[in-house]
C-alpha cells in the first residue's frame, strides 16, 4: 500500500516535471498565456511556421586559388631575398590550383632554391624537385586543402550570419549541411521572399582592389595585343561594368594585377556616404590596421597608377591613385540608394570567403503554414478521441487506466520536446498521432493477456501479474523495432523527416513507461480496494 | 477456454475462434500475388513513361526529380488554360500546370524540371511569379515554393534508398538475435511484400513519392514487424509449452490467440492514422495514405505471409529429411 502510494507519488512528480517542460512557468493561466509559453518552449519548424529555406554549396576551390595566389606571391619575394631574381612561378594547370611551379633557374642553384623553399613552405606544401631538374613542384598537403575548405566553409557560414541578423529574423538556422561537401543550410522563420534573402546573402560578393597594369581596352584582343601577345602568369583580364567605368554603357576590359592589394576581410567598416564634391553616393570605407599599412606601402609607390575595384569578378570602379592612402577611402558609382546600403551591409560583415551556389530553395507561406498546423492538431484531437472512447467501451474500468496513460504519455512527449528545443514539423504531427496508436497497442496487449487469464481462472491480482509479465517481452520487441526504424530516419532523413522520427521515438520511450509502469500503479491501486472475490473491470 | 467468471460484461470480439489460416493459404498467396502483379504492371507502366525525362516507377516528388514547384492559391476559380497562355507568353516552354487539392481551394501547382546547371537554379522560379503577376495582377498568392537542384536531388534519392537497405537490414539482424535466422527471414519477406504493394499502390493512383512518403514507408516497415513479432512470439511460446502439436497446428493456434489482439491494435492504430489522412491535409496526403495502406497490409501479412513461410521452411527441410529447424514437430510430421 505504502509502497504504491510512493509510486503515485513519482507519477504525479514526473506529469509536474513534464508539464513545466511544456510551458515553462507560464505568467499567468489565462488562454492567452498559456499558449504564449507553448510557443516559446516549442519550436515550430517552416512547415508550420512558414519561411524560407535554402541550401547552398560554398565554392571552395576559389578560397584554395586565392590562398596559392598568395603563395606565389610570397614564393616570389622569398626567393628574390635571396638574389634568384629571374625565377618564374606559376601554378601551371588552372583546374589543379593546388600546384605551384618553380622554374627559370640553373641546376647549381636548384638547392638554394630547394632549401629557401623548405624553410617557408614546407609545413603546408609537399615540395618535389630539385636536385638534377630545372623546375620543382610544390603541392598544397590534402590535410591542409581540407583545413582550408572547413575554414572557407566557417567563414561563409559567420558572413552569413551576420548578414542574415540584418533581416531581423527570430531563430534562424545556419549551419553546416550534412548531405553533402562544403553544403551550408540556412531556415529563416517568417520571411517568404526569396528574392529578398538571396540579395542579402548575394551570389557572389567577392569584393577586392587590384591594381590595374593596363586599360580600357575595348575587347581581349585589344588588351592581349597591348601586352605583348600574351598575359603574363601574374596578370588577368577583368571587364568591367556600369556606366561609371567607361562613361557609357559598352563593355570595358582591363588587365590587372593577379593578387589583389586589398581583399574581403581587410574591409573594418564602410558606410553609405556622398561625396561632398559631387553630390554622388558613395561608400565610405575603412581598412584594418594590418591592412592598412598594406595599402599604405602600395599606394605610396604607386602614385599616378590606377587601381580597380573588382566586385564577383567585375570591375565595378578604376581610381586613379592621387596620394598614398592608409586605411579611410571610398568608392564611387553609379549606385542607388539600395544598393549603396547593401554594399555597405556587405563590406561591413566582410565579404564572403567564396562564392555561393543554390542548390535548393523552398519557401512556406505563413498561410500555409498556419492551415497545416489546424489540419494537424484536428487529426490529432480526433485520434486522440476515437481512441479514447474505444477504450473506454471495450475495456470498461480499465479503459480509463488506459486513458490516464495515454495521457500522461502524450504530456511526457511534448514535455521531452520543450526541454530537448527540438522542433516540431507536420510529420512531427503525425508522429504524434502515430504514437497514440502504437502506444495504446502496448495496454491492448496487457489487457488481452489479463483478460485470458481471468478467462482461465486466475485471481484478479494474480491476472494483473501474469498480464503484465507476459505482455512486457513483447513490448519491449515492438518498440525497439520502431525506434530502430526512427533512428535511421533520423539519420539519415532531412528536417520535416528528422522532426517525425524525434516525436516517435520520444513518444515511444514515453509510452514504456507510461503502458507498463503507470498502468501498473493505477492496476494496483485499484486491487488494493478490491474485495475478495471481486474481479477487475476489464 | 474456460467460462468466463461471472459479472464480466466484457466486450470481446473473437472468443474462442479456430480458424485453420494455413489452410487457407493458398487464398491469401492469390489475393497478394493479385495486388502484387498489379503493382508492378503499373511500375512498368511508369517507367516506360518518363515525366519531364525523369525515369521512375513511381511518380517522384520535387525532392527527388529535382526541379521547380510553385504552389498558387487564385482568389477566383483558377483557369488552366489562361495559366498556361500566361506562362508561354513569358517565354516559359515546358511548364506543368495541375489543379492541386479539393476544387474549392482554387489551387494550382505550376512546375518545371530539373535546370541542369545549378547556377540557373532559381530563374524558373522567378519567371512563374513574373508571368502570373503579368497576366493576373495581385488576384493569386503563392502559398509555397520548392526548387531542387541536380545535387541535392540525386543526394537525397541515395539516402532514401541507403535508409531503407538498413532499416530492413537492422530488422533482419535484431530478429535473428531474438528469434533463429529463419523468422527473420519470413518476417523480412513480410515487409518486402508490404512495401512492393503499398509503393504498387501509388503507382497505380498515380500519387508522388516525397521523402515523408519514404519516412511513412519506413515507419510501415516496423508496424508490420511489430505485428509479425507478436504472432512469432506467441508461436514460440507455444511450441516451447507444447511438444505434440504439429508446427501446422500450433501456428494456427497462436493466430487465433492473437487475433483480438491483432485486430484490435491494427483496428486502433488505422483509427489514428484514418483521422489524419481525413483531417491532416494535402500536404500530408501522401504520406497518410501511404500508412492507411500498409497498416492494412502490414497486419494482414504477418498471418497471410510470414506465418504461412515458417511452416513451408520447416516442410522444405522435412522433405530433404533434414532435422526440423523448429522445436516442434520433432517428427516432422506434416
Amino acid at each position: 500500500m505504502k509502497k504504491n502510494n510512493q509510486k503515485i507519488a513519482l507519477i504525479i512528480a514526473v506529469l509536474v516535471f513534464f508539464i513545466y517542460g511544456i510551458v515553462g512557468i507560464p505568467s499567468g493561466v489565462s488562454g492567452k498565456a498559456l499558449v504564449e509559453s507553448l510557443t516559446k518552449r516549442i519550436h515550430l519548424g517552416l512547415d508550420l511556421q512558414g519561411g524560407a529555406h535554402l541550401i547552398l554549396e560554398v565554392k571552395v576551390v576559389e578560397a584554395l586559388n586565392a590562398e596559392t595566389d598568395n603563395a606565389v606571391q610570397a614564393i616570389q619575394q622569398s626567393l628574390k631575398g635571396v638574389g634568384m631574381n629571374s625565377v618564374q612561378v606559376v601554378k601551371p594547370n588552372p583546374a589543379q590550383p593546388q600546384t605551384i611551379q618553380v622554374s627559370g633557374f640553373g641546376t647549381a642553384q636548384a638547392s638554394t632554391v630547394r632549401s629557401t623553399l623548405e624553410d617557408k613552405f614546407a609545413n603546408q606544401y609537399d615540395i618535389v624537385g630539385g636536385g638534377g631538374d630545372s623546375t620543382i613542384t610544390l603541392t598544397m598537403k590534402p590535410s591542409e586543402i581540407t583545413a582550408l575548405n572547413q575554414k572557407t566553409v566557417q567563414q561563409a557560414i559567420e558572413a552569413i550570419r551576420d548578414r542574415v541578423d540584418t533581416l531581423g529574423v527570430s531563430e534562424p538556422v545556419i549551419q553546416q549541411y550534412g548531405l553533402g561537401d562544403n553544403q551550408i543550410l540556412v531556415e529563416l522563420p517568417g520571411i517568404s521572399d526569396l528574392d529578398q534573402v538571396k540579395q542579402i546573402i548575394q551570389a557572389t560578393a567577392r569584393l577586392e582592389i587590384h591594381a590595374v597594369v593596363g586599360g580600357p581596352y575595348n575587347d581581349e584582343a585589344a588588351a592581349i595585343a597591348a601586352q605583348g601577345g600574351s598575359i603574363p602568369a601574374d596578370d588577368m583580364v577583368v571587364h568591367g561594368s556600369g556606366s561609371m567605368v567607361t562613361g557609357n554603357d559598352a563593355d570595358s576590359i582591363y588587365v590587372v594585377q593577379r593578387v589583389s592589394v586589398v581583399a574581403g576581410s581587410d574591409f573594418r567598416a564602410a558606410d553609405p556616404g556622398t561625396d561632398p564634391n559631387t553630390g554622388q553616393r558613395i561608400v565610405d570605407f575603412t581598412l584594418t590596421n594590418a591592412a592598412g599599412d598594406k595599402f599604405y606601402d602600395y599606394t605610396s609607390k604607386n602614385v599616378g597608377q590606377s587601381m580597380a575595384v573588382i566586385m564577383g569578378g567585375h570591375v565595378r570602379e578604376v581610381a586613379r591613385i592621387d596620394s598614398a592612402i592608409r586605411d579611410r577611402g571610398y568608392i564611387r558609382g553609379s549606385f542607388t540608394p539600395e544598393e549603396v546600403t547593401i554594399l555597405s551591409k556587405m563590406l561591413r560583415t566582410g565579404a564572403l570567403p567564396a562564392s555561393l551556389e543554390y542548390l535548393e530553395d523552398r519557401t512556406v507561406g505563413a498561410s500555409l503554414g498556419a492551415d497545416s498546423v489546424r489540419e494537424g492538431v484536428t487529426a490529432a484531437v480526433v485520434g486522440v478521441l476515437v481512441v479514447m472512447i474505444f477504450m473506454l467501451i471495450y475495456y470498461r474500468g480499465s479503459g480509463i487506466n488506459a486513458d490516464l496513460a495515454l495521457f500522461l504519455n502524450l504530456v511526457i512527449l511534448l514535455g521531452f520536446m520543450g526541454f530537448s528545443g527540438s522542433t516540431l514539423t507536420l510529420p512531427g504531427i503525425a508522429g504524434v498521432i502515430l504514437t497514440i496508436g502504437m502506444g495504446v497497442d502496448s495496454n491492448v496487449l496487457i489487457f488481452e493477456r489479463i483478460r485470458e487469464e481471468i478467462r482461465a481462472g486466475k485471481s484478479a491480482s494474480a491476472a494483473v501479474d501474469q498480464g503484465f509479465a507476459h505482455a512486457w517481452i513483447t513490448i519491449v520487441d515492438t518498440h525497439v523495432t520502431t525506434i530502430v526504424s526512427a533512428a535511421i530516419l533520423f539519420l539519415f532523413g532531412t528536417g520535416p523527416v528528422k522532426g517525425f522520427a524525434v516525436t516517435l521515438t520520444f513518444g515511444l520511450l514515453a509510452n514504456l513507461f507510461t503502458a507498463v509502469y503507470v498502468s501498473r500503479v493505477i492496476f494496483d491501486a485499484h486491487l488494493n480496494k478490491l474485495k475478495s472475490g471481486e474481479m477487475v473491470s476489464i | 477456454m474456460g467460462r468466463p467468471p461471472e459479472g464480466t460484461n466484457s466486450v470481446e470480439l473473437f472468443r474462442g475462434v479456430t480458424i485453420d489460416w494455413l489452410g487457407k493459404k493458398w487464398y491469401f498467396l492469390a489475393f497478394s500475388l493479385i495486388f502484387s502483379v498489379a503493382g508492378v504492371i503499373s511500375m512498368a507502366w511508369h517507367w516506360t513513361h518518363p515525366v519531364g525525362g525523369v525515369r521512375s516507377p513511381v511518380p517522384l516528388g520535387v525532392d527527388f526529380r529535382g526541379g521547380t514547384q510553385v504552389q498558387v492559391q487564385f482568389r477566383d476559380q483558377p483557369d488552366l488554360a489562361k495559366i498556361r497562355q500566361a506562362t508561354v507568353a513569358a517565354g516559359i516552354r515546358d511548364a506543368s500546370i495541375v489543379n492541386y487539392g479539393p476544387v474549392g481551394n482554387r489551387e494550382v501547382l505550376v512546375s518545371l524540371p530539373e535546370q541542369q546547371v545549378e547556377t540557373s537554379l532559381d530563374a524558373g522560379r522567378q519567371q512563374i511569379q513574373d508571368a502570373l503577376k503579368a497576366s493576373f495582377g495581385t488576384s493569386f498568392s503563392v502559398r509555397n515554393v520548392q526548387v531542387v537542384g541536380p545535387t541535392v536531388g540525386r543526394q537525397l534519392q541515395k539516402k532514401a534508398g541507403l535508409a531503407t537497405l538498413y532499416s530492413l537490414l537492422g530488422m533482419l539482424v535484431y530478429l535473428w538475435f531474438r528469434f533463429q535466422l529463419i523468422y527473420g527471414v519470413a518476417a523480412v519477406v513480410a515487409c518486402f511484400h508490404d512495401t512492393l504493394i503499398t509503393v504498387g499502390f501509388f503507382a497505380l493512383t498515380n500519387q508522388e513519392i516525397s521523402l515523408t512518403v519514404i519516412a511513412a514507408i519506413l515507419t510501415l516497415v516496423g508496424y508490420s514487424m511489430n505485428d509479425t513479432i507478436v504472432v512469432f512470439d506467441r508461436i514460440r511460446e507455444n511450441l516451447r509449452l507444447s511438444r505434440r502439436e504439429t508446427l501446422p497446428d500450433v501456428v494456427n493456434r497462436s493466430i487465433n490467440q492473437t487475433l483480438s489482439r491483432t485486430v484490435l491494435t491494427s483496428g486502433l492504430t488505422f483509427l489514428t492514422v484514418l483521422s489524419l489522412f481525413i483531417f491532416g491535409g494535402r500536404v500530408l496526403h501522401g504520406f497518410s495514405f501511404a500508412l492507411v495502406i500498409g497498416i492494412l497490409i502490414g497486419t494482414y501479412s504477418s498471418i497471410a505471409i510470414a506465418a504461412p513461410m515458417l511452416v513451408a521452411w520447416q516442410n522444405w527441410r522435412g522433405s530433404r529429411g533434414k532435422p526440423a529447424a523448429l522445436p516442434a514437430a520433432k517428427r516432422a510430421r506434416v
